[in-house]
């Protein structure tokens, strides 16, 4: 059939015949476009469907893990005080004269976080930007398994449709935090949520991480197999090679957190013992046998959920590096050192666990071992941070407002970053674990860090995706007033912290040193900021909705950025991206060359001689 | 376009004021012993004063990382802003091998120190061999929502037929060592002193040494700080340090007595005792 081979693996220019053999062994096979909507819009094999799905159905529940966020600071405000809005949709609390029960706090904590992380940041950066970036950007025409890829986000609909029946289980919602440890969460008579709703917590995170699984399978394979030719590893943009990295620390870690979540869940169904110790009995619930340990979920659980924390920001710092070199016009300083340090907190990553355990009771002198891998980890942090500053130094910065939401992520990220050394310290730790400073801490990497940088990215990419732009006022209105209400919310948490300030507990007027003006002050100004965070989205909700059906018609290349799915397709692209698969020549960040008329070198336009020399020197 | 730099100024001046005012703030800064009027900002235990310090040299090293850095980021925010078609081109240069190996290397050696520095205190503190040789003071088992504190009777040994329970109520003596025995009888609970700094999880299961001192007689407040069930916020311990030996010991006479005749009370009514 194929009797159209072009010579030297370039791409061809019809679409739609079958295609050459591109020099890395795969057939370029091309169908035609589903015609039916059903197989277009909904049960897609089109990676830029499928990412713009998972982006859809992640901001949908950032709304709703935001809601929760807002109710979480209403109580901590203004303790058991009447919750507006809230307590006329509650018939269940009538009999407590509309006032919230004490443990609906429990689980409104619960749900924001595991609503925040699993359905909201994850999907959103490896969903959402690895399905619709990765092919875009390495030059392939989809996935390397496209079906894999719809699966990937048909595992999604369940995990929620059971995330969202555990709030109307008998019992309520759960309320182990979304750490969910034992023995809390695997009794059933240790709290209400844990009554039935901790089992539908645990098949819900169950079918997310099928779903992640499968996508980070297909990330791997697609960039090991399918890059265009020319494009070697250390020509891939950086955020083609987070997500690559980040797709392997899935891949590797994911398979702990199923297997410790299927424990939990044949403890809680089946009756066995993993984390219940022997003759245990909880609030005069029937006695198992036990002969389990308690601490040992701990031990699996953030065997993953660390490496699930830089799944939560290495995506983030690969998208700014990107954005930041395009808007400095200049080439990204140092980057296979940025390369390497992503690969760093990588490996790193998987023996840090342990700093999550250090009041655990776990053995001390490991966690002097945990205490100094943890401090390593700081270092390829700090590298990228001054490789980021390396970037916009002797730049031409432009103040657009997904670069504004790119700087952010870097200034953000380093409040975020130093805060964790006075974690990863076990002596100073033994006083603010388990307090405000480490909420403060983990909401300075995943909202000053990966939320801003999915700011900065869907404004990016804004175009390639819809083929509109968004509008740069609004962009800007709403970057101001959320960088303003991110640090009124988040920044004096470091404070309560470092005063002691217990982290999820409903209210903090219980103890005396936390009764004062001062401490309770700060909540109420904490939970002010928060309603005015919660309010400044209102802005991207309608800018973004806006600009889907009324934003300006986008170029194909509208920042005069150097990678392919700017330069080498439309915006935005058509059903097999490319019209004909591009060569590329050099890594994407030739910004203001020298001696060239434009500022930027497409990927697909080989360097003028001389630079090119010195470019291969200096790599 | 250049002013949005003074944005992340902005945001960081008053960074660092907010902690360069905490320490003159007794609810801002770390908590502080019961005489905390007299000015006493600083732990009351042994322990809680090495951490105190291992908190302030991290807080000034970060300081001065932070500071450096949100200067670079608004200097070349302010001054590297594009002045349009006419202003300066970008600066060609793909990185420096001599920067990445000098910022690699000063963060290594500042981090492996502050990491090696930790270390002499967290032996003392957790370490069962630093444990101080002294009689227990008592057993402390941690359940939903309370303490329940088991100390030695009159014979000075535990788990024997005249010791004293108390719920909620920890005693100790100022200037001593004292030594408790953590367990847990349902979930995960931690028990945490916020002026003493001193903080364990309670695991069912484990029987978990503990060990703490402090130099102010007074009250203290003891917090649970893990998660424990829908009553977790009101898991509140009273603690009272006693100035003198003979003063706990006192108090330890009454309290026993209060038990009996608790007990005794319980037997005559025919209710069921403990």
């Amino acid at each position: 059939m194929s009797n159209e081979h072009a010579a030297n693996g370039h791409g061809h220019a019809d679409p739609h015949a079958h295609g050459a053999d591109h020099g890395h062994g795969h057939d370029d096979h091309i169908h035609p476009a589903p015609t039916n909507p059903l197989f277009k819009y909904v049960f897609s094999t089109d990676h830029k469907v499928i990412g713009i799905q998972f982006l859809f159905s992640g901001l949908i529940f950032f709304v709703v893990g935001g809601l929760l966020a807002m109710a979480i600071r209403w109580q901590l405000a203004w303790p058991w005080k009447p919750m507006p809005f809230m307590a006329r949709f509650m018939p269940s609390w009538a009999e407590n004269g509309y006032l919230m029960p004490p443990e609906w706090y429990n689980k409104l904590f619960t749900m924001h976080g595991s609503v925040m992380i699993f359905f909201v940041i994850i999907p959103l950066l490896t969903g959402a930007f690895g399905n619709f970036l990765i092919p875009l950007m390495i030059g392939a025409r989809d996935m390397a398994f496209p079906k894999l890829n719809m699966f990937s986000y048909w595992f999604m609909p369940p995990a929620m449709i059971a995330m969202a029946n555990a709030f109307m289980v008998p019992g309520g919602a759960p309320e182990s935090g979304w750490t969910s440890y034992p023995t809390l969460s695997n009794s059933f008579t240790s709290t209400p949520g844990s009554y039935e709703a901790q089992t539908w917590w645990l098949i819900s995170l169950l079918f997310a991480g099928v779903s992640s699984l499968m996508g980070s399978i297909n990330y791997i394979t697609t960039i090991i197999m399918l890059r265009a030719p020319g494009m070697k590893l250390f020509r891939m943009p950086m955020t083609v090679w987070a997500l690559f990295i980040t797709a392997i620390l899935q891949a590797f870690a994911l398979p702990v957190l199923t297997s410790a979540l299927v424990m939990q869940l044949l403890d809680r169904v089946a009756g066995t013992n993993f984390f219940s110790p022997a003759g245990w009995v909880v609030a005069n619930g029937p006695a198992v046998v036990g002969g389990g340990l308690p601490l040992l979920w701990q031990h699996l659980f953030w065997f993953y959920s660390h490496p699930a924390v830089y799944i939560m920001i290495l995506p983030g710092m690969g998208m700014v590096s990107d954005i930041i070199a395009t808007f400095s016009r200049k080439p990204l300083f140092g980057y296979k050192p940025m390369v390497f340090a992503i690969a760093g907190i990588a490996g790193l990553g998987f023996i840090v666990w342990g700093h999550h355990m250090f009041q655990s009771g776990m053995n001390p002198a490991l966690g002097a071992t945990f205490m100094l891998s943890t401090m390593m980890i700081a270092l390829p942090s700090a590298i990228k941070v001054f490789n980021w500053l390396g970037t916009m130094w002797g730049g031409r910065l432009q103040f657009t407002s997904s670069m504004l939401n790119a700087i952010s992520f870097v200034a953000m990220f380093i409040i975020g970053g130093l805060s964790g050394i006075f974690m990863a310290a076990t002596p100073v730790d033994m006083h603010i674990h388990d307090t405000y400073f480490i909420v403060a801490h983990i909401h300075y990497v995943l909202f000053g860090g990966s939320t801003f940088a999915i700011f900065a990215a869907i404004i990016f990419w804004f175009p390639k995706m819809f083929g509109r732009m968004m509008n740069e006022p609004l962009g800007k209105l709403h970057f101001l007033l959320t960088f303003i209400f991110f640090n009124g919310t988040f920044f004096l948490m470091h404070i309560i912290g470092m005063h002691g300030h217990p982290r999820r507990i409903a209210d903090p007027t219980v103890y005396e040193y936390l009764r004062g003006t001062g401490t309770m002050g700060l909540n109420q100004f904490m939970t002010l900021s928060a309603f005015g965070l919660g309010l400044s989205q209102l802005i991207f909700a309608f800018n973004f909705l806006y600009s889907i059906f009324a934003g300006p018609k986008a170029p194909a290349n509208p920042w005069h950025a150097n990678s392919l799915e700017w330069v080498a397709t439309d915006s935005p692209p058509p059903y097999f991206n490319f019209e004909k698969i591009p060569t590329v020549y050099h890594a994407p960040y030739e910004y203001s060359v020298p001696g060239m008329e434009n500022d930027y070198v497409p990927q697909t336009q080989p360097l003028p001689e001389p630079t090119a020399h010195t470019v291969v020197e200096k790599a | 376009m250049r002013y949005w730099s003074l944005l992340f100024a902005l945001a960081a001046i008053i960074s660092v004021g907010i902690f360069a005012y905490a320490p003159i703030s007794p609810e801002w800064w770390l908590p502080a012993g019961p005489n905390v009027s007299a000015g006493h900002l600083h732990s009351v235990s042994s322990a809680g004063k090495q951490i105190d310090s291992l908190f302030v040299i991290i807080l000034l090293i970060t300081g001065i990382v932070f500071i450096g850095t949100q200067v670079a980021l608004v200097y070349a925010t302010y001054f590297f802003v594009d002045k349009g078609p006419n202003g300066r081109k970008a600066s060609y240069f793909h990185g420096s091998q001599r920067l990445e190996v000098i910022w690699t290397i000063i963060p290594a050696a500042i981090l492996v120190f502050i990491a090696l520095y930790q270390m002499g205190t967290w032996a003392s503190v957790k370490f069962r061999s630093a444990a101080p040789k002294v009689q227990p003071l008592a057993q402390v088992t941690a359940r939903q929502f309370q303490w329940v504190i088991r100390y030695p009777g009159e014979d000075g040994k535990l788990e024997t037929k005249d010791d004293l329970f108390m719920v909620n109520d920890l005693h100790f003596v100022k200037g001593k060592q004292a030594l408790i025995y953590l367990k847990s009888s349902d979930v995960l609970h931690s028990f945490f002193l916020p002026a003493l700094r001193i903080k364990q999880d309670a695991v069912p299961g484990l029987t978990i040494p503990v060990w703490f001192d402090t130099d102010q007689a007074g009250h203290y407040e003891l917090v649970c700080a893990e998660l424990c069930g829908w009553g977790h916020y009101k898991m509140r311990g009273n603690v009272t340090v006693h100035e003198t030996q003979e003063e706990f010991d006192q108090w330890l006479q009454s309290a026993l007595k209060e038990q009996s005749r608790d007990q005794v009370a319980a037997v005559v009514t025919g209710s069921q005792g403990r």
